[in-house]
């Protein structure tokens, strides 16, 4: 929208104009409705769709993969490290399922690569950690089951 | 001077100068709150009750941060600026009257700490000295940045310390003297309609032409030209860092409250008592006669009574306007180099010589 500067005497004067001004501040400082949002105590609300921290899918207690390596092929970033094994019943399985959430960028390839529908991005996003070898997450800490997808 | 009045004097000196420095933390944190619920935000709210303790937090990294002296800095110049900056703005407030007089004994104090009889005469010159912390900080920082913004705070000083010298004329002409004290004695006296002889009411254009020179002395928007991040940086102060720079940051809050202090001692009453404080005088008067301190037996109850409530109520005006300096900035964007040039030489230079001669007439034909 263009607005059409005023030109009267009385606002070139810009008394009036500043004191009109002066009371939409104090309008807004006592009656301002705030949008901080207090971070700890208060999150944001983020879709169901947001692709934060890993986790792979179970059913009844055993990992959907099956250590295709189709997710470390598509993964941008190659932070995904799979290296297969095989259970007692012929089953392909990962031995070692690491992602190094450091070098993640979240664009979730890997969740629509997946043919079995293991590899899943929930909606955390809180994984700040004090060490850089904690940034790297193993198997058995991506079973924990994060999300409902 | 006898021993009496060196005490009297130190303890004057001493309240005033803790109490300027006590208000940078506290305005500090106004100006921080007091922004953030302007737009909408929050502030910081978590160090302390309210977010108080944060300028003390702010004050502990301050003191803690490396002293760094730039190797391309003229070091002696370098380090003298922040303090010739800071110095002014406290000298300044030697000659505000904080309250009226008191009777101690058999003497009379003035809560004053210099009654120089050259007042007015004496800010104005003092307030000037402040340029040099700036243009010393821009000179010797050997940065183009740094110069740019000193030559543009010190053109921008210099031209608006004509229109508030000009504007202090009018008041000089009305109450008759240039001694702080007596002007604002004379500023009790009742005037038309009921109202006291203030100068914002036998003066109104004076002050407004007093109040935007003194945004553009001290520094702050619409009229913060010195600083300019998308053209100089920090402009003057760029170079500086760890507690130098905090005294830059004070001495822009000492020159706000000297300025603010000015303001209502010139055209607010000063320390005169607000209206209907003067009520208050009986009660604390009692209240006061009820303890039983050996200095008390010095004083009559009513005298302190009064002398309490003429502080607050000075407290009460500087406090409006440091909140007032808080308000403007967050209300009026910054002016162009040339807008302000323009304002201090064709609008207030003008008006303010406008004011003088109208002014003039209606004394001399005794309406004010």
């Amino acid at each position: 929208m263009l607005v059409k500067p005023k030109t009267g005497l009385l606002n070139k004067f810009y008394f009036f104009e500043i004191t009109t001004g002066l009371w939409i501040t104090m309008k807004n400082f006592f009656f301002g409705k705030k949008v901080t949002i207090q971070y700890p105590e208060e999150k944001r609300n983020y879709s169901k769709r947001f692709r934060g921290l890993h986790y792979i899918k179970t059913v009844n207690g055993v990992e959907n993969c099956t250590a295709c390596m189709l997710c470390p092929t598509v993964c941008p970033a190659e932070c995904i490290h799979i290296e297969a094994g095989e259970r007692p019943d012929k089953e392909k399985y990962p031995v070692i399922f690491d992602i190094d959430i450091l070098r993640c960028c979240y664009c979730g390839f890997c969740e629509e690569a997946c043919p079995k529908d293991a590899i899943k991005l929930s909606t955390i996003y809180e994984m700040a950690e004090h060490h850089r070898e904690k940034g790297v997450y193993t198997k058995a800490s991506l079973l924990v089951q994060r999300g409902e997808k | 001077m006898d021993r009496f009045e060196w005490i009297a004097m130190g303890v004057k000196t001493g309240l005033v100068v803790l109490v300027m420095l006590q208000v940078v933390p506290i305005m500090v944190w106004i100006e921080r709150r007091g922004s953030a619920l302007m737009q909408n935000r929050l502030g910081p709210n978590r160090v302390g009750p309210l977010g108080l303790l944060q300028s003390l937090a702010d004050v502990v990294k301050f003191l803690f941060k490396e002293d760094f002296v730039p190797k391309h800095v003229n070091k002696f110049y370098y380090l003298l600026a922040p303090a010739i900056l800071l110095i002014p703005a406290f000298m300044t407030f030697a000659v505000v009257p904080f309250g009226g007089s008191i009777q101690i004994g058999d003497r009379l104090v003035h809560l004053q700490i210099a009654d120089l009889n050259v007042g007015i005469i004496y800010i104005l010159s003092i307030a000037s000295l402040g340029v040099y912390g700036i243009i010393m900080a821009g000179w010797s920082s050997n940065n183009k940045y740094s110069l740019l913004g000193s030559l543009r705070s010190s053109a921008q000083m210099i031209s608006y310390e004509l229109p508030l010298g000009l504007s202090l004329v009018g008041v000089l002409m009305v109450f008759e003297s240039v001694n702080l004290r007596e002007i604002a004695a004379a500023q009790a006296t009742p005037w038309l309609f009921g109202l006291p002889k203030w100068g914002i009411f036998v003066q109104p254009v004076g002050f407004l032409i007093f109040m935007t020179a003194s945004f553009a002395e001290t520094n702050r928007l619409p009229f913060d030209l010195p600083e300019g991040e998308s053209e100089i940086v920090a402009g003057y102060h760029l170079e500086y860092g760890s507690m130098k720079f905090a005294l830059f940051f004070m001495a822009e809050y000492m020159n706000m409250v000297t300025a603010s202090a000015l303001m209502s001692t010139l055209y607010f009453g000063g320390y005169q008592m607000l209206p209907g404080m003067s009520y208050l005088v009986g009660p604390l008067a009692s209240f006061i006669g009820s303890f039983d301190f050996s200095f008390l037996s010095l004083v009559t109850p009513t005298d302190c009574a009064r002398v309490l409530l003429e502080v607050a109520s000075f407290t009460a005006k500087v406090g409006f306007f440091m909140w007032f300096f808080v308000w403007v900035r967050w209300t009026l964007p910054r002016f162009r180099f040339d807008q302000l040039m323009d304002i201090g030489w064709k609008v207030l230079l003008p008006l303010s010589l406008a004011n003088v001669a109208v002014s003039a007439l209606l004394i001399y034909f005794g309406v004010i």
